[in-house]
């Protein structure tokens, strides 16, 4: 579903990525973790194009996101991406804020549009919030609300990049929860997250990085138990006591 | 009390003062003002929109002539803008062009130069997450735009907006120099026939343009308010 082939990107004079070989295959969720600045979300910020890479090569969905001749917004159509800051619409109610793509893109009629937004809303539990706007929710619902948008497209891949990372700690909860829901669904998802319980939970893998190059790829089980490198050793021992 | 003021000139030169010759001849005073004003502010609103627009293009060949043009007017007085459209405009043509059109070209494009300022810092303000939201679900980059960073933008530069509109209609007198017999020319008009009363002339239309621009920022902050989606819980 998602090939990266030695791929490079440089900000200017920094590597930001550095020889990444990556594959996830369909139905397949993988967590990415590492240090501030360790380059994991600009790693899933190529995935639909929002960071182009300088060097090698990256196929989604059969597409070859480095050639000319690709279509990135159809691409983008088809690949789902959940930000840290949800960056919902604030001039649209919740109900727009899932339409507007699938009226515009899909050409899908208002109604059937707003059907579709509905059942996605009940399934993330805001059915109540279809008129409000995304100010007037809390952290929690604004992220999923923007999780029901990008599922409005009916995505094949699901990124998500640090998604409950500027929530407040009792929100973290009801975010994790529709992303699990989703991953049992069957949904290829690839999640830039510290949520350690979540990666052991449900994901496939955990990527983890450091200065832009994947120093470990491992199940969730043989990650967290025997951590191979020094660095991934140190990281996980800061994230589960920081006081340290 | 007999005399400070006497405003006899106005009231004897009233509907000169406010639609000139019309309907026997041509619109003027007060109505071609008003007439100069609206449809200038119509067509810099749009000149604005667009030239900040392609100013913000990712295409250097369209941002460089663009920015060059805005910049262009930026660095000049508006009355040479207007003598120019006035010498200018019936040279290019080839045929003679009506002394009001060519000042509301010159007022367009004047205005517009500075309206393209005013969009590109409005559509800046609106932070990079919503564009990057809208073209992740698949929207093109011009959807984008349209849909959700113009809605936005649009509304922060209302109070800007107005300011520029309340400029213009000032600035609308300007045209007095090319001979349009808005409301300033008709003012001198009146001033040379009667030779009696300038301080009387010139305090009523001060006050008649004081009253048309403080109409219209009522009117806008009160447009402002309407388009105000929910900010607060």
């Amino acid at each position: 579903m998602i090939k990266f082939n030695a791929v490079h990107k440089w900000f200017k004079s920094l590597h930001v990525l550095n020889d990444i070989n990556l594959s996830v295959q369909q139905g397949e969720v993988v967590v990415v973790c590492g240090p501030s600045g360790s380059g994991k979300s600009t790693l899933i910020r190529t995935i639909n194009q929002l960071e182009p890479i300088d060097k090698g090569s990256l196929i989604v969905d059969g597409m070859d996101l480095c050639d000319k001749k690709t279509d990135i917004n159809r691409l983008r159509a088809e690949v789902g991406f959940v930000f840290q800051q949800f960056n919902l619409y604030p001039h649209l109610s919740v109900l727009n804020n899932i339409t507007l793509a699938p009226t515009k893109i899909r050409k899908t009629p208002r109604k059937d549009a707003e059907e579709q937004a509905m059942a996605l809303l009940e399934r993330v539990g805001l059915a109540n919030k279809r008129d409000s706007y995304p100010s007037q929710l809390s952290g929690g619902q604004q992220q999923r609300v923007a999780i029901a948008r990008a599922l409005a497209m009916k995505p094949k891949i699901m990124l998500f990049d640090e998604p409950t990372s500027a929530l407040d700690p009792e929100m973290i909860g009801e975010v994790l929860a529709v992303m699990q829901d989703l991953a049992r669904s069957g949904m290829t998802m690839v999640c830039v997250t510290h949520e350690m319980g979540f990666a052991r939970e449900v994901a496939d893998r955990v990527v983890f990085m450091d200065h832009g190059v994947i120093l470990e790829e491992a199940e969730p089980e043989e990650f967290f138990r025997n951590p191979q490198h020094d660095r991934a050793k140190q990281f996980l021992k800061q994230l589960l006591s920081p006081m340290h | 009390m007999d005399g400070l003021f006497d405003f006899q000139v106005i009231t004897n030169n009233f509907t000169y003062f406010m639609v000139g010759r019309y309907p026997e001849g041509p619109l003027g005073g007060l109505g071609l003002t008003l007439y100069l004003a609206a449809v200038s502010c119509i067509l810099s609103f749009f000149g604005g929109l667009i030239l900040g627009l392609l100013s913000l293009s990712r295409h250097a060949a369209i941002r460089y002539p663009v920015n060059l043009f805005i910049n262009t007017f930026r660095g000049m007085p508006l009355l040479m803008v207007i003598f120019w459209m006035y010498f200018l405009l019936p040279a290019l043509l080839g045929k003679t062009v009506p002394e009001s059109r060519t000042v509301i070209m010159g007022l367009t494009i004047f205005t517009s130069a500075y309206m393209s300022q005013i969009v590109i810092a409005g559509i800046k303000g609106i932070p990079k997450g919503q564009t990057e939201a809208a073209i992740s679900t698949g929207l093109k980059p011009w959807q984008a735009m349209v849909y959700v960073v113009l809605p936005q933008g649009l509304r922060n530069m209302i109070p800007s907006f107005v300011n520029q509109f309340v400029s213009l209609i000032k600035d609308t007198s300007l045209a007095f120099i090319v001979g349009v017999s808005e409301l300033t020319h008709v003012a001198t008009q009146v001033n040379n026939r009667t030779m009696s009363s300038p301080t009387e002339i010139f305090i009523f239309i001060a006050v008649v343009y004081f009253l048309i621009c403080y109409a219209f920022t009522t009117l806008s902050r009160w447009l402002e308010g309407r388009l105000a989606w929910r900010k607060a819980i």
